[in-house]
């Protein structure tokens, strides 16, 4: 197995390697993907849609409806972890046999720090997202660390106080509620005469704004479904995959 | 309304698994109703969109409301409208029989299955529906990511051949990911026509990027439509998923993987770029056959009824991945009637051996003793399915085999013709041996005994209906093969530019 | 010499790539225990998004976010920000790539509780045992 192994990625290595000799250099600003759609996107995205964060913009508008299946795939790796580890025999014995430690006991400074520093990282998660649209930042990211800020609870006191927070069957709600949020959005646009996810004609709708700024509120709008997702999705399989399904010990 | 319906193909069961994911956290039941409902909504929807495409030509929607290369938009050409409606017709069927399969296997667990089996319809239209190399890899993804957890929730052995699929499915669609960023990095743009034009106006179509680019892609979707020798992980992750699973995954995975690589051949790499290689079409050829005749030689080895049925599958992947690199218009037709008829027989098929193994009790070929006595009904259609398997008239199996045939002799591709005609021999060798089980049952057989035979009495109505339904779309397809397969020509023609 | 050199050096991130890659893929095919399969192939996934982030990489260019100054007062200039379009596919990537990870990992704590064991052959042997 090691020698057939070693040959297809000797193999495969070599077409790659061939094959890189018609790539452009390193940094080269003329190569075709730095020119033709990039060049678009670099000089219109702000005239389009007042958002100075161009890759906020084509994550959200240019290519909404990757970034909404984007979406749909930790929804569905969510839900698919969930049923995976909810089947199957579950024998007493072998769990026995894991050897999950006894919950330690709680460390003082470490359960203080982190209740000082949850709310300060929420705080931080939000600014993300909503500051999304001005500097690096946006859903995925603000909801990793809103996820982040939950798990950090779950290991410094354990998972039963974080899931007393954040249940299994709410962190399915959120995550339902994201994504329902990004598609509803979308499907707004559909009743007002538009295409799926075309932003500008929410301005029939948004009070005083126009079609420029009604993309811009509506990517917010996108962005803070994202958030809900990915921060419910990440901590209940994070959940799910420490307490091996159980939702009881673990960690 | 009218120009709302390519989204709506997709939009509708997204907005289904949303609704079902959301209605089972409080009423389980209800999640099949609206399973079942996302799925009659969409196949109402793709009916329309194919009458419509089929009178106005090709129709595009721009998602976001961007034009083609700066936003994402959908393609939709008869050739595809086609494929939606198998897509949606075959996944109604499975929808249908799954709550009569689930009852038994996975009772409880309707809240995660439904909503996932709606997710994995989605990113299959959204595969075949989307105009765009990177939508489509996310599309991929989707149907992959919701297989995978369609597979593992199944018992026994399901766990261990999901984590090989995992492994494989991740490397197939890696392949097609870097084969985009290689049509990327050589035209800067992904949408599909788009790309075609820039390679095209810019003679980049055969400079080195471009061909590999071709291979990584043709090569991940080979993975992904399990073309032997990269089959390893099908048959037994199709196997041993729960039936319910099996009767949505099996019919229609590998035929929208098919289905792609259709589409990259002729609307993408256009026909000219695969016959300036002389000896790719050989090498396609040769592969093709060494998987139809792998596929029915190690399935005539099987005495699990659903591998045995896998490993026929793999076969019949050789045939259309065959048919697609004989590179002319009759092949290509043989190709999307073989996509066509081989998900009506592969549905009809799967669901006669979910209905014998849900009636027995048994996965050992064995189960089939007696059945001819016990359940008359659910065995005419499984022998329906299989007779078109081996290519009996007038089922769509003949049909489809004719088309390929006669596609293959145009090109004088004699050794696709013998591995076509060996495959049918030994469909029907495996076929007399279940028949032999099923009719001359008052020969005593130890199995008998063991597996206390002969008592049951049909499969459950809920799984037999759509096993009938299935059955008569085998022989509907093949009854209308003429005025269908000179459609398809017609169509094909048009979309691969052909005279 | 000094061309071949300057070859190898402009694509640098092209050797790296693939190097990253074959080392994802070798472990995916001969290693045995299945979490390494799995480190194996997110080691695979991640090659493919430093590929795809590298093509899209200007000299002397910043992050593409417009600075106000420039939509007020100037041209905004294209060579001037990094190409957005790479790092909006490999967002989506990462995601793809996390949920594979998180599906396989659920996997292999369902073989273990099922099998007690994640090393290819004694689980190979204790299916065909059942």
């Amino acid at each position: 197995m090691k020698v057939f192994a070693f040959c297809l990625v000797f193999v495969t290595g070599v077409m790659l390697v061939m094959t890189a000799q018609d790539f452009p250099a390193w940094g080269d600003a003329h190569s075709a993907p730095n020119q033709y759609l990039s060049t678009y996107y670099i000089q219109h995205t702000y005239r389009d849609t007042a958002v100075p964060n161009i890759v906020t913009a084509v994550l959200a508008d240019y290519r909404g409806f990757d970034t909404m299946f984007e979406t749909s795939v930790i929804f569905c790796a969510g839900l698919g972890i969930a049923a995976i580890l909810s089947f199957g025999p579950r024998n007493p014995k072998r769990r026995k046999r894991l050897g999950l430690p006894p919950s330690a006991e709680g460390d003082l400074i470490i359960q203080t720090t982190t209740r000082l520093l949850i709310p300060v990282t929420q705080l931080f998660a939000l600014y993300v997202i909503a500051h999304g649209h001005h500097s690096p930042g946006g859903g995925f990211q603000g909801g990793v660390i809103l996820a982040a800020s939950f798990i950090l609870l779950s290991l410094a006191y354990d998972l039963n106080m974080a899931l007393s927070r954040l249940s299994d069957r709410l962190a399915l709600l959120w995550g339902n509620g994201g994504l329902l949020i990004y598609a509803g959005i979308g499907l707004i646009c559909v009743a007002l005469g538009a295409h799926f996810l075309e932003y500008s004609a929410l301005h029939a709708i948004l009070p005083a704004t126009d079609s420029v700024m009604a993309r811009s509120h509506a990517m917010l709008g996108v962005e803070i479904g994202v958030g809900f997702t990915v921060m419910s999705m990440l901590f209940s399989i994070y959940t799910q995959l420490v307490s091996l399904g159980s939702l009881e010990d673990g960690l | 309304m009218n120009d709302q319906l390519a989204f709506f193909t997709v939009g509708i069961p997204l907005f289904g698994a949303i609704f079902a994911s959301l209605a089972g956290l409080w009423r389980a039941h209800w999640c099949q109703r609206i399973a079942q409902t996302a799925i009659v909504g969409t196949a109402i929807v793709t009916v329309g969109l194919f009458l419509q495409v089929n009178e106005v030509g090709a129709v595009h929607y721009q998602l976001g409301g961007w034009p083609a290369p700066i936003g994402i938009q959908f393609h939709v050409d008869p050739l595809n409208a086609l494929v939606l409606i198998v897509i949606t017709v075959f996944a109604g069927l499975a929808l249908w029989a799954a709550p009569t399969a689930l009852q038994d296997e996975l009772p409880g667990q309707e809240r995660f299955v439904y909503p996932l089996m709606l997710l994995l319809v989605t990113g299959l239209l959204g595969m075949t529906v989307t105009g765009d190399a990177f939508n489509l890899y996310v599309m991929l993804e989707i149907t992959s990511l919701s297989s995978y957890a369609l597979v593992a929730i199944g018992k026994g052995r399901a766990a261990v051949s999901c984590f090989t699929y995992i492994v494989m499915g991740t490397i197939g669609a890696s392949f097609y990911l870097l084969g985009v960023g290689y049509l990327y990095l050589k035209t800067g743009s992904l949408n599909m026509l788009d790309i075609k034009r820039v390679m095209l106006e810019g003679h980049l179509i055969q400079s080195q990027t471009s061909i590999t680019g071709f291979i990584l892609i043709t090569v991940g979707l080979w993975i992904k439509m399990g073309l032997f020798p990269l089959h390893g992980w099908l048959p037994n992750a199709y196997a041993f998923a729960p039936h319910a699973v099996t009767n949505l995954i099996a019919p229609l995975m590998t035929k929208v993987s098919v289905y792609v690589a259709v589409r990259y051949m002729l609307m993408v790499f256009t026909p000219d770029f695969m016959l300036a290689h002389e000896n790719w079409s050989d090498i396609g050829q040769i592969i093709a056959c060494v998987a139809i005749g792998a596929g029915s030689l190690i399935a005539y080895s099987q005495t699990d009824l659903k591998k045995l049925l896998c490993y026929l599958l793999v076969a019949e992947v050789g045939y259309m991945v065959g048919g697609m690199w004989l590179v002319n218009p009759v092949a290509f037709k043989g190709v999307i009637y073989h996509i066509v008829s081989d998900a009506a027989m592969t549905s009809c098929l799967f669901l006669g051996a979910a209905s014998v193994i849900q009636a027995t009790g048994h996965r050992h070929v064995h189960a089939l003793r007696h059945a001819a006595k016990t359940m008359p009904w659910t065995f005419a259609a499984f022998v329906l399915g299989f007779l078109s398997m081996i290519g009996v008239p007038p089922t769509c199996g003949f049909f489809s085999k004719w088309f390929l045939i006669s596609g293959a002799v145009a090109e004088g591709a004699w050794w696709y013709v013998a591995a076509l005609l060996f495959s049918s021999l030994m469909n029907a060798l495996i076929f007399f041996r279940l028949v032999e089980m099923a009719l001359f049952s008052d020969v005593a057989h130890p199995a008998d005994e063991v597996m206390d035979m002969g008592k049951n009495g049909e499969a459950a109505i809920g799984l037999r209906l759509p096993l009938w339904v299935s059955s008569l779309f085998v022989l509907g397809i093949g009854l209308a093969a003429q005025p269908f397969g000179g459609w398809i020509e017609r169509i094909v023609r048009q979309v691969g530019g052909w005279p | 010499m000094t061309d071949l050199m300057e070859f190898v050096v402009s694509r640098f991130n092209y050797w790296i790539y693939v190097v990253l890659m074959m080392i994802g893929l070798y472990a995916m095919i001969s290693k045995r225990n299945y979490v390494k399969k799995l480190i194996g192939m997110t080691i695979f996934q991640t090659s493919i998004i430093l590929f795809y982030v590298s093509i899209g990489v200007k000299s002397n260019a910043t992050i593409p976010i417009v600075d106000h100054h420039d939509v007020v007062h100037s041209e905004i200039l294209v060579d001037h920000y990094a190409n957005p379009l790479p790092h909006v596919l490999m967002l989506t990537a990462i995601v793809v790539g996390v949920a594979t990870l998180g599906v396989g990992l659920a996997v292999i704590e369902k073989i273990y509780r099922q099998h007690g064991t994640i090393e290819e052959p004694e689980l190979l042997a204790d299916v065909d045992q059942t």
